[in-house]
């Protein structure tokens, strides 16, 4: 039973937060919050897997959180929601219930396969270099969303809303609010399980010393495929989940910005601590809606917040470290920790 | 059927002729040294071998097949195994990870395995644990499973570097420099190591090494290499007398004085 204490807690703090959203207790303003909590955890922790345990230093993650969005937000209003663009929906809304998750796995797999284009030149580049080549990729999603006229290009995509509400038509539940939890709760136990097994560690092999892992037998073409692939994966399910969230999406959403709040989370976090980074994007959430009233100026508090933490914390909040390192008697929550 | 033969390899960085015409052939079970001033072109062959490198000319033959042009992890999964004259161990994973995760290519388990926890995925997790344990068990390394192998004294981080390499079961052990930078004390359990491993894992050795001691007391058979030419090979007591040996590492013979090293 203790291997499964874990997702059993966290099952239970799920139940409690759709029945407070759905019994009014939390008001529309607070389930979103707790929606983009989930966004950025699946994010800030989809991106470590690149960042920190493999070492590389990628900066476009908005790019392929674009592409989830996208092709999940096109297909859900084509199957599910009728509009201007694609006619009538192919599949009666009410389907919409129970095949929405594929949507969003559609999305990841694209968002993965867009991964490639970043995965491959890591095959012969690192660190500033693949930097570039992240960042170019991040664009050249953007721009041609932009040059996409059907789905709106500049002007944004809109219609899930509709696919939403289709949804509660049926069972009148906050269906986004539960998918987001899900999501997290099915990403954060996938890397947990990924980075604590033999195979996983071989990412931290190549990041540690890429020519040993080599050497030893370590295929770092097909880890690095593999690493990029989930992390840009994940990223995509986020943005098909906040496509959703907002009912609309455009491509100004997905640039350099957004990669940078992503890498922030990260690097608040401590590269290469799961952990680290869903605290991190729970609190750099939290602390960017406090400090909204701000207006502009938080654009200046944030990144001062950044220079400040490279200064003094560089590691991170949990540096290399996982919260059972820290606090002992938590392990019993979490089996992998027993060798 | 020889175990490694190589025949005429030259390797060429632009102009630099960095290994010429090298002829060498490694049966079974033997310890062979390669010796030779710095930049004589050793690590290149060794290099070259494992795969880092596609020869410019000349052929590698393990077990009868060609790997030239290889990449690494192919070569080591052939059964070619190398320690590094810089000590290139993961410091972010403990020594009991070390040497778990250099057995990787004998996993048998992907990506899916991995996170679903198969039944497969189980198995393979134990076998190379316990791989990892009998490892340290027999190089006594048990004391130090859980440390970081950089907090690790010199000497134990060598030998942590040699049980990694023979995680990956090789049948040839290529170890580049091993002695490099111990003490005499290290130096004596280094020579045991060696020659202890090669009867209890049934290995063939390569070694490059400096450290003459290591040399005259382990290898059974010695090539020096200059300036990436073979100049003199034979037993250690031919070698240690080969006027062109000493020309090589101590200069011209000044007349009234002995040679040898």
């Amino acid at each position: 039973m203790r291997a499964y204490s874990s997702i059993l807690s966290y099952t239970i703090l799920c139940v409690l937060a759709v029945a407070a959203s759905k019994y009014g207790i939390l008001n529309a303003y607070l389930q979103l919050i707790l929606m983009y909590v989930g966004i950025n955890i699946i994010l800030s922790t989809s991106l470590n897997i690149v960042n920190g345990y493999m070492g590389e230093f990628s900066v476009g993650h908005a790019g392929f959180m674009a592409v989830g969005a996208y092709v999940a937000s096109i297909l859900s209003v084509m199957l599910f929601a009728g509009s201007s663009i694609f006619g009538p929906p192919i599949l009666p809304p009410s389907s919409a219930i129970y095949l929405f998750p594929v949507t969003l796995v559609a999305g990841g797999a694209a968002a993965a396969l867009a991964g490639l284009l970043v995965a491959i030149p890591s095959f012969k580049t690192r660190g500033d270099y693949l930097a570039i080549i992240t960042l170019a990729v991040n664009y050249i999603v953007k721009s041609s969303v932009e040059n996409i006229q059907p789905i709106g290009g500049a002007r944004g995509f809109m219609g899930m809303r509709n696919v939403i509400d289709s949804m509660q038509k049926v069972i009148n539940l906050p269906w986004i609010m539960i998918w987001v939890l899900i999501c997290v709760g099915v990403t954060v136990w996938i890397i947990h399980r990924f980075v604590n097994t033999t195979y996983g560690k071989g990412i931290v092999a190549i990041r540690d010393d890429e020519i040993a892992a080599e050497i030893m037998s370590i295929n770092t073409r097909r880890m690095k495929i593999v690493a990029f692939m989930l992390s840009s994966g994940l990223a995509g399910v986020a943005g098909g989940l906040f496509a959703h969230v907002l009912g609309y999406i455009n491509p100004g959403t997905f640039t350099i910005m957004k990669s940078t709040e992503v890498l922030v989370m990260v690097y608040l976090g401590g590269m290469g601590s799961l952990s680290g980074s869903v605290m991190s994007a729970i609190v750099f959430t939290l602390a960017l809606e406090a400090f909204r009233p701000l207006g502009i100026v938080k654009w200046v508090v944030v990144p001062l917040l950044l220079i400040l933490l490279m200064l003094f914390r560089p590691e991170g909040i949990m540096g290399h470290r996982e919260l059972p390192d820290v606090f002992p008697k938590l392990r019993k929550l979490f089996k992998s920790y027993e060798s | 059927m020889a175990l490694l033969q190589i025949e005429k390899l030259t390797h060429l960085f632009g102009g630099l002729r960095a290994v010429s015409d090298l002829n060498l052939v490694l049966e079974g079970g033997e310890l062979m040294g390669l010796i030779g001033p710095n930049g004589a072109g050793k690590t290149t062959v060794f290099n070259l071998v494992s795969g880092f490198y596609r020869p410019s000319e000349g052929q590698i033959r393990f077990l009868d097949q060609d790997i030239r042009g290889m990449r690494p992890h192919e070569v080591t999964a052939l059964g070619i195994a190398r320690t590094f004259q810089n000590i290139r161990l993961w410091n972010s994973l403990s020594v009991f990870e070390n040497l778990c995760v250099s057995q990787h290519h004998q996993l048998g388990c992907g990506f899916l395995q991995s996170v679903l926890r198969t039944s497969r995925f189980i198995k393979s997790e134990r076998r190379v644990k316990r791989t990892a344990q009998e490892l340290m068990d027999l190089l006594g390394l048990r004391h130090c499973a859980l440390e970081i192998p950089k907090n690790l004294p010199y000497g134990l981080q060598r030998r942590v570097e040699i049980g990694r390499a023979l995680s990956l079961r090789p049948r040839l052990l290529l170890l580049d420099e091993p002695a490099a930078g111990m003490n005499p004390g290290e130096v004596d359990r280094l020579i045991e190591l060696i020659l202890w491993i090669r009867d209890e894992f049934k290995l063939t050795i390569c070694l490059i090494e400096h450290h003459m001691r290591v040399v005259m007391s382990v290898c059974e058979k010695m090539k020096v290499l200059d300036f990436g030419e073979t100049i003199a090979e034979g037993r250690p007591d031919e070698i240690r007398q080969d006027p062109r040996v000493i020309e090589a590492y101590l200069g011209e013979e000044e007349p009234g004085h002995a040679g040898g090293i």
